[in-house]
């Protein structure tokens, strides 16, 4: 799934960064296709409390799942509008709603660790380990994890 | 060229290069069964329609190949040679198509030399299944395909090649040779001398008309529909980049962008309506072949089967279209060749000889629905029984547990087919499951009914996920929803002080409209969007939506207009949402969910049972239903028993403050609608003291009255039968209504109780030219409601218990101004009632009236055919009155 260029030290993985509720994340870049601001979001009634809503990009209707939701995280009250990653699955369009985008880093394989054994559930299960960067640590996404919602999961 | 010819050319020649194809996998791949079963189908497919085309010498080599392929699915072990015979076949197949292109006739000639090896091969497949044969045939049978080619610039190349297989054949094969080549030689010869005359003067003309290039099958293309797809996404994308154009240009007055934007407008206009185009069809196109493939299997099957089909002009979407052909088309044939008996079956048990294929679409909430129905015996349960169990798709134990609608599911599962001899018309087990298959991919669903010796329907939903439909745009809850315009009947504006408002049942709404009562769901509660900015309970905008037989209004916050919208499929997130069938983009570029009417009548909670529906079906095709449903007010009044009444007769119903109800003269009354409008009580009900008083009322001519009651309960649809007569004044009988005992009041005996001269005024008043009218009814019920309402209206009523009683009183010399009858009576129902009073010389001027509770156009039609000149629905009181106004002024007028 990942983009893997082979250097003299072994694979490397390029990530686009993201901050959701002050922690930094990382996608791999192969996985993304765009990055946009969501615009006219239309709720969707009874659906699950991870889908945001729906939107029109381009003529496409893509589903945009509320990341801060998704990761257990609390929502955002700084009242800045969120930007969006757009990615595939399936043929199907999804956005990604984050706070705010950052720069696409170029990190070797073998220095990613294991999710810590601590790390909040709901995090864990999307989380496909740990680059520890300067002054900060990444959370690895495996966007179809994230896209893995149940439907049974309704919105009170 | 016929344009069925035209495309059976083009498809057939794009299954055949997906054969080779996939036959060549095949080859590498023998153990792949999804690649063989592809194949199969193809080839089946081919045999099929080859075989309604009047293609015999294609059909034999197909269905030859097919036998070879059926002994691969059964184990036989796959060999090169067996795969090159196929092949040859194939190519033949191409050669002999290439020739029917060009002469529009299939060319004579004998493919026994292929067809027999084909055989040959099956049993040498049979006999040597551990051993598989030795390859010897290759070396002379690759020399085929190369001498194809080359022969067919050649005026006689079928034959030549016939030939020079024959003798490979012949050298090859020494089992063969002798049977074979006594047999084909002359054949040939003769054929090539009929052939020869006949292409030779049409190719000159082919030659000049259509050149290389212009052959048919290049005339159309066939364009992915993904590519459509993209299309439509780019317009729709340019149409909103005009719309927001516009928007600019609107803001600046005078600019010299005006012309050019307006041309860029209407050229977006029409690239749309063109776009769309390419994607709509009627589905006729896909049924054009179906009457034929009917006539011809009738002749071969020695039935007479009827095809009738309703809605051919239901446009479809074209991807949708090319997926439900084949489904159809085996369908069709299971009808004919499994469903329908034999002319002496059908007479044995009492049916018209001739069988009936019925085919409709229609959209139905958004959906569209078509229906592949007949009047054959039904499915065979205990065959689909023992077959699910030898097949191992159930256990003998889970069988037992299962329903019949349950059991008939099976004949979805691959390789099924309970049909006990092969035949060439079906029965090879690639139906059902085809049709299941084909109809999963365009997310639609399949469902079987059938009832024993009855007949069966096959009904195909498919969602409009493709398609474009007309929408109303509405609001609840702030957000905006598209409801599609197919499932809206019509818009009511519900206002306080208006006719219309929105009323209550305990806490149900509901809505009086034109003296009925429809219940009201709220949009915005369904949704549990509701904002709790608290609107008016009494305003509204509702939406009357029509489902099926169901009728309900949506009440929405408001309504903004209408909007052709291009359905787009919910994504896999969302589709568990049973409100929505799909999502659209609107014109101002926002998304907006599409409202499903039918998740919305599931919620209102009434799925009729299939058993239930297909016997309506068989009743609306045969005008005879047995018991219809009937609307019932249930309500409690001086016991714990539950009272019912026909909610066609109520009027309105109320709660009025009891300080409102006055005593006047020993009765009670209440002022209402500037009129005082006297109560009755029923047997030990007491009017209320404090709070308020629920009352049902009665209105006729101006007149109301208001029957105290306890407690309103509910509304049900329940199939009315009045079980144990009464002989309590006031109660007609008992009924079972939703498990309960339930006593259904006679609202005759009531009205007389509040104005004395109820049923006598009028008749005073008009006695002198009162007319008379005969009604045949066999259910007391409805004698004893219609005749009190009939002599209200000022007739002279006489009743009879049913037709031939009816006979007897118009024979008897007394004259009637009118009759009307019930539709549904035993021995002699209302439509054979008719047919002999239009046969007395007699009586064949006096108006008929049908009554009845199932109004369909079919039924309406039967009707006008055997003579009614009217037709009222049971409950339609004003409907029943006005036509009988018509009718017998009418008579007077020509009098």
């Amino acid at each position: 799934m990942t983009t893997k260029t082979h250097s003299a030290d072994g694979a490397i993985t390029e990530f686009v960064t993201t901050m959701i509720g002050g922690q930094l994340f990382g996608m791999p870049i192969s996985r993304v296709q765009d990055v946009f601001m969501p615009e006219r979001l239309t709720r969707v009634p009874l659906s699950s409390s991870d889908v945001a809503g729906v939107l029109n990009l381009r003529g496409r209707i893509v589903t945009a799942i509320d990341m801060r939701s998704r990761l257990g995280l609390p929502k955002n009250d700084d009242g800045k509008p969120p930007m969006a990653v757009g990615v595939d699955l399936r043929g199907e369009s999804y956005g990604l709603l984050i706070d705010s985008i950052g720069e696409v880093l170029k990190l070797a394989d073998d220095s990613r660790e294991v999710n810590p054994v601590n790390l909040d559930p709901r995090m864990a299960k999307m989380a496909a380990g740990v680059h520890r960067l300067e002054g900060q640590l990444m959370v690895v996404l495996d966007v179809d994890k994230i896209l893995e919602i149940s439907p049974d999961k309704l919105a009170a | 060229m016929d344009d069925l010819l035209r495309e059976f050319l083009t498809e057939t020649n794009e299954s055949l290069d997906t054969v080779d194809n996939q036959l060549v996998r095949f080859e590498q791949d023998p153990n792949n069964a999804k690649i063989l079963d592809n194949i199969f189908r193809l080839v089946h497919t081919i045999k099929g329609t080859c075989g309604f085309l009047g293609l015999p010498r294609l059909e034999a080599l197909a269905h030859a190949a097919e036998t070879l392929m059926g002994k691969f699915r059964d184990g036989m072990p796959v060999t090169g040679e067996a795969v090159t015979l196929i092949l040859t076949t194939i190519d033949r197949i191409k050669e002999i198509l290439g020739r029917l292109e060009a002469t529009e006739s299939e060319p004579e000639g004998i493919d026994e030399d292929l067809i027999g090896e084909l055989h040959h091969m099956v049993e040498k497949g049979m006999e040597s299944m551990n051993t598989p044969a030795p390859s010897i045939v290759p070396a002379a049978v690759e020399s085929a395909p190369l001498v194809v080619p080359t022969l067919e610039r050649e005026l006689r190349p079928g034959e030549v090649s016939l030939d020079e297989l024959e003798r490979a054949f012949q050298e090859t094969e020494i089992e063969v040779a002798a049977p074979v080549a006594a047999a084909p030689a002359p054949a040939v010869v003769a054929v090539v001398e009929k052939v020869a005359p006949k292409p030779a003067p049409k190719k000159s003309v082919v030659e000049i008309e259509t050149p290389e290039g212009d052959k048919v099958a290049n005339q159309s293309i066939r364009v992915n529909v993904d590519t459509l797809e993209h299309m439509m996404t780019m317009v729709s994308e340019l149409v909103l980049t005009r719309n927001q154009l516009l928007e600019i240009s609107r803001r600046h007055e005078d600019t010299e962008f005006k012309v050019p934007l307006q041309r860029l407008s209407t050229v977006t206009a029409e690239l749309q309506d063109g776009v769309m185009k390419t994607r709509m069809q009627p589905i006729g196109n896909a049924w054009q072949k179906l009457p034929r493939i009917v006539r011809d299997l009738a002749g071969e099957l020695g039935k007479q089967i009827e095809l009738e089909m309703h809605g051919a002009d239901t446009e479809l979407d074209r991807q949708v279209l090319d997926l439900i052909k084949d489904p159809l088309t085996h369908m069709v044939r299971n009808s004919a060749d499994h469903g329908l008996e034999t002319p002496a079956e059908r007479v044995k048990s009492g049916k018209p000889e001739q069988g009936t294929i019925r085919l409709s679409a229609y959209h139905e909430g958004g959906h569209i629905l078509i229906c592949i129905a007949d009047n054959g015996r039904g499915l065979n349960t205990d065959r689909i029984r023992a077959k699910a169990i030898s097949n191992g798709l159930a256990s003998e134990a889970d069988i037992e547990k299962m329903t019949e609608a349950q059991i008939h599911k099976f004949i979805f599962a691959p390789g099924f087919s309970t049909a006990a001899a092969i035949t060439s018309v079906s029965g090879r087990g690639v139906g059902m499951d085809v049709v299941r298959t084909n109809i999963d991919q365009i997310g639609g669903t399949i469902d079987v009914k059938s009832v024993s010796g009855e007949g069966s329907s096959v009904t195909i939903k498919i969602p409009l996920t493709l398609a474009i439909v007309s929408a109303l745009i509405v609001e609840a809850g702030g957000d905006r929803f598209a409801v599609p315009q197919l499932a809206v009947v019509e818009l009511v504006r519900a206002r306080a002080n208006s006719e219309h408002r929105i009323e209550r049942i305990k806490d149900t709404p509901v809505l009086r409209l034109r003296n009925k009562l429809l219940p009201l769901m709220h949009l915005k509660k369904l949704l549990k969007i509701d904002d709790g900015s608290s609107t008016d309970p009494e305003n509204g905008f509702i939406i009357v939506t029509q489902v099926g037989n169901q009728t309900f209004g949506i009440v929405v916050d408001g309504v903004f207009h209408t909007e052709e919208i291009v359905v787009k499929p919910m994504s896999t997130k969302l589709r568990h949402i049973g409100m929505f069938s799909g999502n659209t983009i609107l014109g101002d570029g926002a998304v907006i969910m599409i409202i499903d009417p039918n998740g919305i009548a599931q919620e209102l909670g009434a799925a009729a049972s299939s058993q239930h529906e297909i016997a309506e079906e068989n009743a609306a095709a045969r005008a005879m239903a047995a018991e219809q449903l009937t609307s019932l007010l249930v309500f409690r009044a001086g016991s714990a028993q539950p009272k019912a009444v026909p909610l066609g007769l109520v009027t309105r119903l109320e709660e009025i403050s009891v300080d409102k109800v006055e005593l006047s003269n020993g009765r009670y009354m209440v002022q209402y609608r500037d009129q005082l409008m006297p109560l009755v009580q029923m047997e030990n009900v007491t009017v209320r003291t404090s709070g308020t008083q629920p009352i049902l009322v009665f209105a006729d001519d101006g007149r109301s009255m208001g029957l105290v009651v306890d407690e309103i309960v509910d509304i049900v649809e329940e199939r009315l039968h009045i079980e144990v007569a009464s002989g309590r004044e006031g109660i007609l009988g008992s009924a079972v209504i939703k498990g309960l005992a339930t006593e259904v009041i006679d609202v005759g005996h009531f009205l007389p109780m509040a104005f004395a001269d109820w049923f006598s005024r009028k008749e005073m008043r008009v006695s002198a030219t009162a007319q008379s009218i005969l009604l045949v009814d066999d259910s007391a019920f409805f004698r004893n409601m219609l005749s009190p309402v009939l002599k209200a209206a000022g007739y002279k009523v006489r009743v009879a218990t049913n037709a031939q009683e009816g006979l007897v009183v118009l024979r008897s010399g007394q004259e009637f101004d009118a009759i009307l009858t019930d539709i549904e009576m035993p021995d002699m129902n209302g439509f054979e009632f008719a047919e002999t009073i239009r046969a007395d010389a007699k009586l064949s001027h006096t108006p008929i009236i049908a009554l009845s509770s199932m109004i369909s156009p079919a039924a309406i039609e039967r009707g006008r055919l055997a003579g009614f000149h009217d037709y009222v629905a049971k409950f339609d009181r004003p409907g029943l009155i006005a036509a009988l106004k018509e009718q017998t002024t009418e008579i007077h007028q020509a009098a």
